[in-house]
């Protein structure tokens, strides 16, 4: 290579320049610019790990699975930085954000997307938990940055109960390196991935159970699975909507793709109890429970808060089930979510800031007010309910279609959640978007773009997803055991 | 000489769950900041015990860090805090004594029960300290559910903080990173508090969590 540095520093080097840039820039729209041209950038460099790809070290590996997640990541985190910048244009001009905080905002998005990166990149499983701890930190910071009082609640209560989450995941990482010492040897190896899912055969299978139930307990706060999510409506619906769309887009993917590390070290060792049970009784609590709490939410932003809930609660329940069918249903459910709840997001936020609150009672009948804005929401709650032709639609199909084959009790439950989410999302829908037509209707100052782009790519894959993606995503489905 | 160094890490092992239930019986603020203390200087010893014992000498950092930040400029840090709020006076409890002890030494319990069991052929030193700093660790989290003080949660967190530092360095020969990675991350968390302390004050003029309950977005 005649490069000075390979994609994966790019990928971690583009976002750590530019958070110590943007810091140290005034003026908002140089820097929201600037934010997405380093977003872009980050994106493409991401893309040409497809082509090539360095060789794993002792911190960072590149493989098949997180090739996908990082893609992915930098993909969304582009388009939101587009979404936020017309988004931040109108906080500004209506006070609820000053100059100085804006400087502060853009820094810590990227040294958000830096730390989900790293996070992803990591072969070394501290270094994996030093990346999701700042991820973590840097959203707590920017969920509490309106300064009100329901942004400071939300803000500490996902303070703490993440930082909890973040201790438990710590402890069982401690275990999984005791486990490994004996085997491996002490020292660094002893904490490299690659190193210890070669030779987890050799692990004490009585040390891996109990840390992997420190790190599904630990990691399973940050997913929001179902007895740990309190953090995640309060800290969806008080900061600012960007955050909202990257912490349920991607936040979320990046916690459940260290549990997913995990899965694989755990299945690794014959002697080990099998993860798959336990997490897809966490995955089938968080949907029913998140699908039953969706018919009674007043605020929009909540609404699809708990709507994350519950399909992260059917990604975990499609891991926890495996097999490549179960895998592959899982993957492609991810990728599909993600992009379906950044772009209902972002219609959401533009919504919120025409009509001038977050109350689903005082905006319905939008696709009078505002058709375009209005349209858009309606085709995102139509996806991510799973109807057709939607891509959830073709991942929920094929996730029951397995789950039927391999566990049917446990499929009627999760067929049950599903429908129960189902008709709380169109219940709702129907009043926003075609009821009495409500408050006011001025046009919004919006970018359509990155809404419409998702909702495009979600709508054509559910129609056609080119083979090449298929073959890798049944690699990597394969890879996940 | 390995009998020795074996009994010296229990003790200090042991004095660290002591103190941790020290910890949950401290009613006043400026008390509980004072057993903090005491928690991290017990950290401390016991972090340098083991890097002699280990004779691993980057532990010594990871003491140094303990002593200094934990043991004397946080807790320094929060007195003024505190006092300038007006708070360090305050009694602040939400469960009773008794209840609350009785809770915690059903955690250690659990703690030794699970622990010892799963690390059955592990070194005794590692097992014994895996043990202990998995309870202060759940006695660190009984804290933070008792309290509702947010001075008190952010010390319950840190003394969760302080059984990972110890269970850390009972895993021999764990690479350095993660023992510096633990610092900053609490350097970053006191960071963070203390700009929600100052922000919870200026909007509220308390730091009860309490008030901050009322403000639920949610009133259907």
């Amino acid at each position: 290579m005649t490069l000075p540095f390979d994609a994966v520093t790019a990928v971690l080097l583009i976002p750590a320049a530019a958070a110590a840039l943007l810091a140290a820039l005034p003026g908002y729209r140089i820097t929201a610019r600037i934010n997405v041209a380093a977003a872009l950038l980050t994106f493409l460099a991401a893309l040409s790990l497809f082509f090539e790809r360095p060789q794993p070290g002792p911190y960072l590996l590149v493989d098949d699975l997180n090739n996908v997640f990082i893609v992915l990541t930098t993909f969304v985190a582009f388009t939101t930085s587009v979404f936020s910048a017309s988004y931040i244009d109108h906080e500004l001009h209506i006070g609820r954000l000053t100059p100085t905080f804006l400087r502060f905002y853009h820094a810590m998005y990227q040294v958000l997307m830096f730390a989900m990166n790293l996070a992803l990149v990591a072969n070394n499983i501290g270094l994996m938990w030093v990346a999701i701890e700042l991820a973590t930190l840097t959203t707590v910071l920017m969920v509490g940055i309106y300064r009100t009082h329901e942004a400071l609640e939300a803000a500490w209560k996902y303070f703490i109960l993440g930082s909890v989450g973040i201790a438990l995941a710590l402890f069982g990482t401690i275990l999984i390196y005791m486990a490994a010492r004996p085997a491996i040897g002490e020292g660094l190896p002893a904490m490299v991935w690659t190193n210890l899912v070669a030779r987890a055969g050799e692990f004490d299978p009585a040390l891996l159970n109990v840390a992997f139930v420190f790190l599904l307990l630990g990691y399973g706060t940050k997913v929001g699975l179902a007895p740990l999510h309190a953090w995640l409506p309060d800290a969806h619906a008080e900061g600012p909507t960007p955050i909202s769309a990257v912490l349920s887009g991607l936040l979320l993917n990046v916690a459940l793709y260290a549990l997913l590390r995990f899965k694989m070290l755990l299945a690794a060792n014959p002697y080990a109890v099998a993860p798959g049970p336990l997490m897809v009784l966490l995955g089938l609590i968080s949907l029913i429970f998140a699908s039953f709490m969706l018919y009674r939410r007043r605020d929009i932003k909540r609404m699809f808060a708990y709507s994350s809930i519950e399909h992260m609660g059917i990604i975990t329940f499609a891991f926890g089930i495996g097999g490549p069918l179960a895998n592959f249903a899982g993957l492609l459910h991810m990728t599909m979510h993600s992009l379906t709840k950044s772009a209902i997001f972002f219609a959401v936020g533009h919504i919120a800031q025409v009509k001038g609150t977050q109350k689903i009672a005082d905006m319905s009948g939008l696709t009078v007010t505002n058709p375009v804005l209005g349209w858009g929401l309606v085709i995102g709650v139509v996806a991510i309910a799973g109807l057709p032709p939607f891509g959830i639609f073709m991942s929920e199909f094929l996730l029951v279609t397995s789950a039927f084959v391999r566990e049917p009790w446990l499929a009627i439950l999760l067929v049950f959640g599903i429908l129960l989410g189902f008709g709380a999302l169109l219940l709702r829908l129907n009043s926003i978007a075609f009821g009495e037509p409500r408050g006011p209707s001025a046009e919004a100052d919006a970018s359509y773009l990155p809404m419409y782009s998702h909702l495009a790519i979600v709508f054509v894959a559910g129609i056609y997803i080119p083979p090449a993606i298929v073959t890798w995503f049944q690699n990597v489905a394969k890879l996940l055991g | 000489m390995r009998g020795l160094s074996f009994d010296v890490a229990h003790l200090l092992a042991g004095g660290l769950v002591f103190v941790s239930f020290m910890q949950l019986y401290q009613d006043r603020l400026s008390a509980l900041l004072n057993t903090f203390a005491l928690h991290a200087m017990v950290l401390t010893l016991s972090v340098a015990w083991q890097a002699y014992v280990q004779d691993a000498p980057h532990l010594y950092v990871t003491a140094l860090i303990a002593l200094v930040f934990k043991a004397i400029v946080i807790p320094v840090a929060l007195h003024r805090i505190i006092v300038r709020l007006g708070i360090h006076r305050q009694i602040d409890k939400v469960v009773g004594v008794g209840v609350t002890m009785l809770l915690g030494m059903g955690l250690v319990a659990l703690s030794m029960v699970v622990m010892l069991r799963v690390t059955a052929d592990a070194d005794p030193l590692a097992r014994e300290d895996l043990a202990f700093a998995l309870a202060v660790v759940l006695l660190g989290l009984l804290m933070m559910v008792t309290r509702r003080n947010a001075v008190s949660q952010v010390v319950g967190f840190m003394s969760i903080e302080n059984g990972l530092v110890l269970a850390a360095t009972g895993a021999k020969g764990m690479p350095l990173v993660v023992e510096i990675s633990i610092a900053f991350s609490i350097l970053i968390a006191f960071i963070v508090i203390g700009i929600f302390l100052f922000r919870i004050r200026e909007r509220f003029d308390t730091v009860d969590i309490q008030a901050l309950d009322r403000f639920r977005g949610e009133q259907s």
